[in-house]
């Protein structure tokens, strides 16, 4: 409540400005009493509630300089701007939904029944467009910038007369180099400038070298002169000529990151199945249960403690570790521990607990994909050069990595990750020793199921939250886990990344579904030349 | 048949006391079953409706897949989690052949194309698809699609030495890489939505009463032939032999034996046996798409050897028919919901209390209340706890 | 050993007799006489109950409705469910249970084509109705099915058009599942692109296969694609569980649907409740009902469904107002014929019209599909639709495409004396080309 309030006072001010330094060029403003300009005409086209109205409206809105201006176009972008009555008035729904004036934002006398304006795409870019028009002269930097950016995307003709006059008054180089940029990416495309003028455009966005100036300099009209057209023929070469390099860039970076996916949902495996012998087939159901503390995470923080919402992952790591290492040893201690030595019939077992698993979720909460939503620091992307990096990829990336080097760790370097080395090369010895073998095979298996659950938060944020979430990583786990070598961190680690990045790297050539036959007819093959793997087990290995 | 090693003791039959009792049950249901059907009136209590007769035909085509899992797993140590994948071959063969004698029956009319060809463009029939209007042909492809797949991943697996759950993942990835590429349209075999609305089978009209028996006795016909050939495998020397490297491979290569050679027969007659099976579940379903190559299918054909009892051949079929006549009897009515809990906890239930299975269970009973006079299947040595 | 054999056979003897009798006594006997069946058969387990879970709640719900309003001639009306378990052939096995064991008079069910594929054959040997309640690819028409979802051409086109006129969109990316219903609609797509004068190199067409999670790279060929300098829009047929991640991967390349706008055609609001959809304003969706549909109708469904299903959150959707009107229409059909005789109810049914929830009414035409509005909602933050374009009248299914090479001389008519699925106008004759 208190951040709107704040909003219509932002954009009061904003507007104030947009007045003293906007108002000159814009003559139509001067003519009107108050300083004010009317803008009735546009208010009263926004009642139609058609579409080609409100962009038109959203134009003349965006030129006039009215200082109202700016609170009509938010209200219209949040779905606040409603109009009712006859004959139709526009009103601005303010907190509890009472009726205000959209001039002068004070409550109005009798409430008609009111419906919001329509908004769709179309009008969204007329929006965006009319914002950046009129946030061009904040007195916040980052926020012209914005504004310059947004006015480049939309390329609105309309809005050439307001970025000219906020460029006049720019002294921010970076803002300045925005807003150069962004009137460029309008002319290209305008009728009637001289061949001169478009050629300097063309060569600022051509210098931009990334895939939006490869869209604004196609976009260059066929009536240009031939050199212009020329000039953006070359710009555009060279642009893909360096963009295909990034191009390779890009496939490596999507392969690490379907390789970072691979190896958290195998790196538990390589636990379960790896150092135990399990063939864990409940596997795929730990992670599921994993991204379903997720969710009950986020749907408690939802219901409960909203301002919780961006460190609610962080919450459901431990919580989904612990819960599902519960589940795990439980699992271990009622049905496993009586089937050591009998690898493949573990497959059995462990098929049957997937499949109650499976339908107690079901049963749970419904058969349904649930809603995980995603924090604020995972949203969003940024580019290193031109490589665009989804700041959620490169978290479940260093994710992966932290919990790698952490299962590593605790293995190398803490007791009962000696007691669980121990156990594995020789039972009768570590018995003898003093170490609790029972009690270190459930804390084995509740490790690896805890890392599977660990798992389920991160691809939570990646994929569907369902009874079947688990069923589609199984198959592709197993593999790394073999690929890499079974009993061998390091196997898996490495295994999942080339996994990964050959997948994606084939990807383009043969299409996601060959590709991915392709990668599975290369890894039967592997197996045939290494029949242990990547990173075979020396000395004393697995025989099932 | 070299039986030199075995003349120490006394020959054991070819069937023994549960092979001769499980022949007679068929002999009876495939006999019995018919004549219910035909002779009784609907509303008798011993009528048998066409319904269960197509149902009962697809539990014996799934008995004759756990006969070839158990043949291998049971008697060879090899774990396939890609016998589906012969199945659903075995199946397509027979799929591709109903396909071409629908003829200009098809929607489209089209006397060449499948209605799937017409309405993707297709102008032309690939070339995989020729000769399958001839039954001869579909019938050897039935035993070639998955004998050559089985040699080819057979040869190199064995040679290359890939043992235990390491074949098993390979299997495993191999009949997910199937499932993608058959899943493909542009692959010609009508994509996720398989072959269908087949019409007829050498003529005679495949949703006819008549037909749906015919195709019931002989699964049935082809259930004991299957039966009887396993069990003559598994009895002679080469099975003997079988049974050494299911239980110490390495020895048995020590003791001059080419061990790969060994399981790579075996493993094509078992390919074949399932592609038969596959053969003959297509047409009294009705259907066969790319999900019969799914993994989650051929485990559970590892489960039903499992219930039924590994390495008796009888009990994997018993298994099978268990295991599925349950399936059909919770998905209906007011235990639906429940119905995956049931089957996941039979499987626990059977891993930890039954670990050889019904009959194999049935066998220990058996053994300890009479002395032996006739070896019952090969017992699986229960191996001593990892070290 | 005799004797044993004797035993054993005794034994199995009785044991398949009992299993018989067990197959043939399965639901409710004793009320069998005052009551009329009515079978569901959607998938409760496995991939698919993601979707069909809710079909199988509404054909209950409508039961419920019905026999508090009287049920149907008199008699009550009494659901047998079954769980195929998104098992295809398994599909088969429980029609034919429905019909030969359980008497149903009718079925509501499937989803998937491949399902309806399956069954197809029981239906037609055993004479039975099947209503389909989901959009599908048409090309098919069956006496004993009735199509209650959308044909291409009520749900794909006016899509189409609403992006060309619209939004001004030139280029076209035509992104599917690797399913028959994705490769059809784009087949027909591609050619109403090209007829409407979009060149080849404008239209992108991609397949992925079922249950694709990893859009990285489709999501950037779109990208690069939708960089050409012209509007590009995204004509999404992808399927089901795949639709989560690509959706999470355009937010996460920041793709806005001012940039590129997604139009699916199998996004409803039930799957949509699975996703954060505050990336996804103004994505687009094109179905023939809405839940934000505002007239008093839907809004009194929804209030009774959300009753029934003790959920004030539950949404509802397209296939299940499908469901709805499939049910109604059968209701009507039964009465009109005064008995659940297949055949009798089968020609009963052609013509009957009955009240769409979207403020219309939906007739059900002699081709065996219904009448539809078209409505184009784009998604909000409440994981709802806005209601952007409407068509002004009913639309006419298209089962046999004009657009298809194959299907453009066919048509259906199930009315007497044509009574055929297939009859090729050009050659005057049921079946296809009928050489």
């Amino acid at each position: 409540m208190t951040s709107r309030a704040r909003l219509f006072r932002f954009a009061r001010l904003l507007c104030a400005l947009a007045l003293l330094c906007a108002a000159a060029p814009f003559g139509r403003a001067a003519a009107q009493d108050a300083g004010a300009p009317d803008i009735s005409a546009p208010l009263a086209q926004l009642t139609t509630n058609k579409y080609d109205d409100t962009e038109a409206a959203l134009g003349a809105l965006a030129l006039s300089g009215s200082p109202a201006a700016a609170g009509i176009v938010t209200a219209l972008a949040e779905g606040k701007l409603v109009f009712g009555g006859t004959p139709p008035r526009l009103f601005i729904q303010g907190e509890a939904g009472a009726l205000l004036d959209p001039l002068t934002l004070q409550p109005v006398a009798e409430a008609p029944a009111v419906k919001p304006v329509r908004v769709n795409n179309r009008v969204r870019r007329a929006i965006d467009a009319a914002n950046g028009a009129l946030s061009l002269v904040s007195p916040d930097a980052g926020k012209r910038r914005e504004a310059a950016l947004a006015v480049g995307r939309s390329r609105d003709e309309a809005a050439l007369p307001a970025l000219e006059a906020a460029l006049a008054k720019e002294s921010d180089p970076k803002v300045k180099s925005a807003m150069n940029l962004a009137r460029a990416s309008i002319l290209i495309g305008k009728e009637g400038i001289t061949p001169a003028e478009r050629i300097a455009a063309v060569e600022l966005v051509g210098a931009e070298g990334n895939q939006d100036a490869l869209a604004i300099l196609r976009s260059v009209p066929d009536s240009a002169a031939p050199e212009v057209k020329q000039a953006a023929a070359d710009a555009i070469a060279g642009i893909e000529r360096n963009l295909a390099l990034w191009g390779m860039a890009q496939n490596v970076w999507y392969g690490l990151s379907l390789g970072s996916v691979l190896l958290l949902a195998a790196i538990g495996l390589a636990i379960t199945f790896g150092v135990m012998g399990v063939i864990n087939m409940a596997h795929g159901e730990m992670v599921m249960l994993g991204a379903y503390t997720t969710f009950v995470v986020q749907e408690v923080i939802r219901t409960s403690y909203p301002g919780l919402f961006d460190v609610s992952l962080l919450i459901a790591i431990p919580l989904a570790f612990v819960f599902t290492g519960l589940i795990g040893v439980l699992i271990e201690r009622t049905v496993i521990r009586f089937l050591y030595g009998r690898a493949l019939e573990t497959l059995l077992a462990t098929w049957g607990i997937s499949l109650i698993l499976q339908q107690a979720i079901r049963t749970i909460f419904g058969p349904t994909n649930r809603e995980v939503g995603a924090p604020s620091w995972m949203s969003g992307s940024f580019e290193i050069g031109q490589l665009a990096i989804t700041s959620g990829r490169l978290w479940i990336i260093v994710f992966s990595l932290l919990v790698f080097f952490a299962l590593l760790a605790t293995l190398r370097l803490t007791r009962i990750g000696l007691e669980m080395r121990a156990v594995t090369q020789n039972r009768r010895m570590a018995a003898s020793m003093g170490i609790r073998t029972n009690w270190v095979d459930a804390m084995t298996f509740g490790l690896g199921s805890g890392i599977a659950g660990m798992a389920g938060v991160a691809l939570s944020q990646i994929d569907n939250v369902s009874p079947n979430l688990g069923q589609s990583y199984i198959i592709d786990s197993f593999l790394v886990v073999v690929f890499g070598g079974v009993g061998n961190l390091w196997g898996t680690l490495v295994g999942a990344m080339t996994l990964g990045v050959a997948n994606k790297l084939l990807e383009p050539y043969a299409g996601a579904v060959l590709g991915k036959i392709a990668l599975l007819v290369i890894v039967i093959l592997f197996i045939q030349k290494r029949p242990r793997g990547l990173f075979a087990l020396k000395g004393r290995s697995i025989e099932a | 048949m070299n039986t030199k090693g075995l003349a120490m003791t006394r020959p054991p039959a070819l069937l023994g006391t549960s092979g001769i009792v499980f022949l007679i049950v068929l002999a009876v249901v495939a006999v019995l079953v018919p004549v219910l059907n035909l002779a009784v009136t609907p509303d008798s209590a011993v009528h048998v409706p066409t319904y269960v007769v197509s149902l009962l035909g697809k539990y014996l085509t799934y008995a004759l897949l756990a006969l070839s899992v158990d043949l291998i797993w049971g008697y060879v140590g090899i774990l396939s989690l890609g016998q589906g994948a012969f199945f659903a071959l075995g199946g397509y063969a027979m799929g591709m052949y109903l396909m071409r004698q629908i003829g200009t029956r098809g929607v489209y009319g089209d006397p060449v194309l499948p209605d799937f060809m017409v309405f993707l463009n297709w102008k032309e029939l690939p070339w995989f698809w020729y000769g399958f209007d001839m039954f001869p042909f579909a019938a050897l492809m039935v035993l070639l699609a998955p004998g050559l797949l089985a040699l080819v991943f057979g040869w190199f697996a064995f040679r290359s030495r890939v043992t235990g759950v390491y074949l098993s993942i390979i299997t495993q990835a191999m009949t997910f890489a199937l499932l993608l590429a058959f899943f493909r349209n542009d692959m010609g075999f009508g994509g996720n939505n398989g072959l269908t609305d087949f019409k007829d089978i050498l003529g005679f009209n495949i949703q006819a009463d008549g037909t749906r028996l015919v195709l019931f006795v002989l699964s049935a016909v082809a259930l004991g032939l299957g039966y009887v050939l396993c069990r003559f495998l598994v009895r002679s020397h080469f099975g003997k032999v079988l049974v050494a490297i299911r239980d110490a491979e390495t020895r048995v290569r020590f003791t001059g034996y080419r061990a790969e050679n060994y399981k790579l027969v075996a493993f094509v007659v078992s390919a074949m046996l399932a592609g038969i099976a596959g053969a003959l579940y297509v047409p009294q379903v009705g259907i066969i798409n790319p999900s019969e190559f799914s993994p989650a299918n051929s485990i559970e054909i590892i489960v039903w050897v499992a219930v039924g009892g590994r390495g008796t051949l009888v009990g994997a079929a018993l298994g099978a028919v268990l295991v599925n006549y349950a399936k059909t009897y919770f998905t209906s009515g007011i235990l639906a919901p429940y119905w995956l809990f049931m089957l996941g906890g039979l499987f626990v239930a059977v891993t930890l209390f039954l670990p050889k299975g019904i009959v194999g269970t049935y066998y220990d009973w058996r053994e300890k209340r009479r002395p032996h006079d006739d070896i019952p299947g090969a017992p699986i040595a229960a191996p001593g706890p990892a070290e | 050993m005799l004797n044993m054999f004797t035993h054993a056979r005794r034994m199995a003897g009785r044991a398949l007799v009992g299993a018989a009798a067990l197959a043939l006594a399965g639901g409710g006997v004793a009320s069998a006489q005052e009551t009329i069946k009515v079978g569901v058969l959607h998938s409760l387990s496995g991939t698919m109950a993601i979707s069909e879970t809710t079909l199988k709640d509404t054909v209950l719900f409508m039961v419920q409705e019905q026999n508090a309003a009287g049920g149907v001639l008199g008699k009550k009306l009494e659901a047998v469910v079954v769980d195929p378990a998104s098992n295809w052939p398994l599909f088969a096995e429980k029609a034919r249970e429905l019909i030969a064991k359980e008497k149903v008079a009718v079925v509501f069910g499937c989803w998937t084509s491949v399902s309806r594929k399956s069954v197809l054959p029981v239906f037609k040997e055993l004479n039975s109705i099947l209503f389909y309640p989901v959009q599908y690819e048409g090309e098919e028409s069956e006496r004993n099915v009735f199509y209650t979802g959308a044909a291409p051409n009520q749900q794909a086109i006016p899509a189409v058009d609403y992006l060309m006129e619209n939004e001004g969109v030139q280029r076209w990316v035509l992104a599917g599942t690797d399913y028959v219903y994705p490769r059809t609609t784009n087949k027909i797509l591609e050619a109403y692109l090209k007829s409407k004068g979009v060149k080849s190199e404008d239209i992108m067409i991609n397949y992925t296969p079922f249950g694709h999670s990893d859009w990285q790279t489709i999501v950037a060929d779109i990208k690069k694609f939708g960089s050409a300098g012209k509007k590009t829009a995204v004509v999404s047929t992808i399927n089901g569980d795949a639709n989560v991640p690509f959706y999470k991967e355009l937010g996460n390349q920041g793709i806005k649907a001012t940039d590129i706008p997604v139009v699916a055609f199998s996004v409803g609001e039930e799957e949509l409740a699975g996703i954060d959809t505050k990336p996804l304003v103004g994505h687009l969706a094109a179905w023939n009902y809405f839940q934000s549909v505002d007239v008093p109708e839907n809004a009194a469904f929804i209030k009774k469904w959300q009753a029934f299903t003790k959920n004030d959150k539950r949404v509802t959707n397209d296939p299940m107002e499908a469901t709805v009107i499939g049910f109604n229409m059968w209701v009507k059909a039964v009465e009109k014929a005064g008995t659940t005789d297949a055949d009798k109810v089968i020609d009963a049914l052609i013509g009957v019209t009955v009240p769409n929830l979207s403020g219309g009414f939906s007739a059900m035409m002699p081709n065996h599909h219904i009448t539809k509005p078209v409505l184009i909602g784009e998604i909000k933050e409440d994981g709802q639709f806005d209601i952007v374009e409407q068509t002004p009248g009913l639309i006419v299914a298209e089962e046999w495409s004009p657009y298809l090479e194959g299907s453009k001389d066919l048509i259906a008519d199930w009315r007497k004396p044509l009574s055929c699925g297939n009859f090729n106008v050009k050659t005057g004759k049921c079946g296809g080309a009928g050489q």
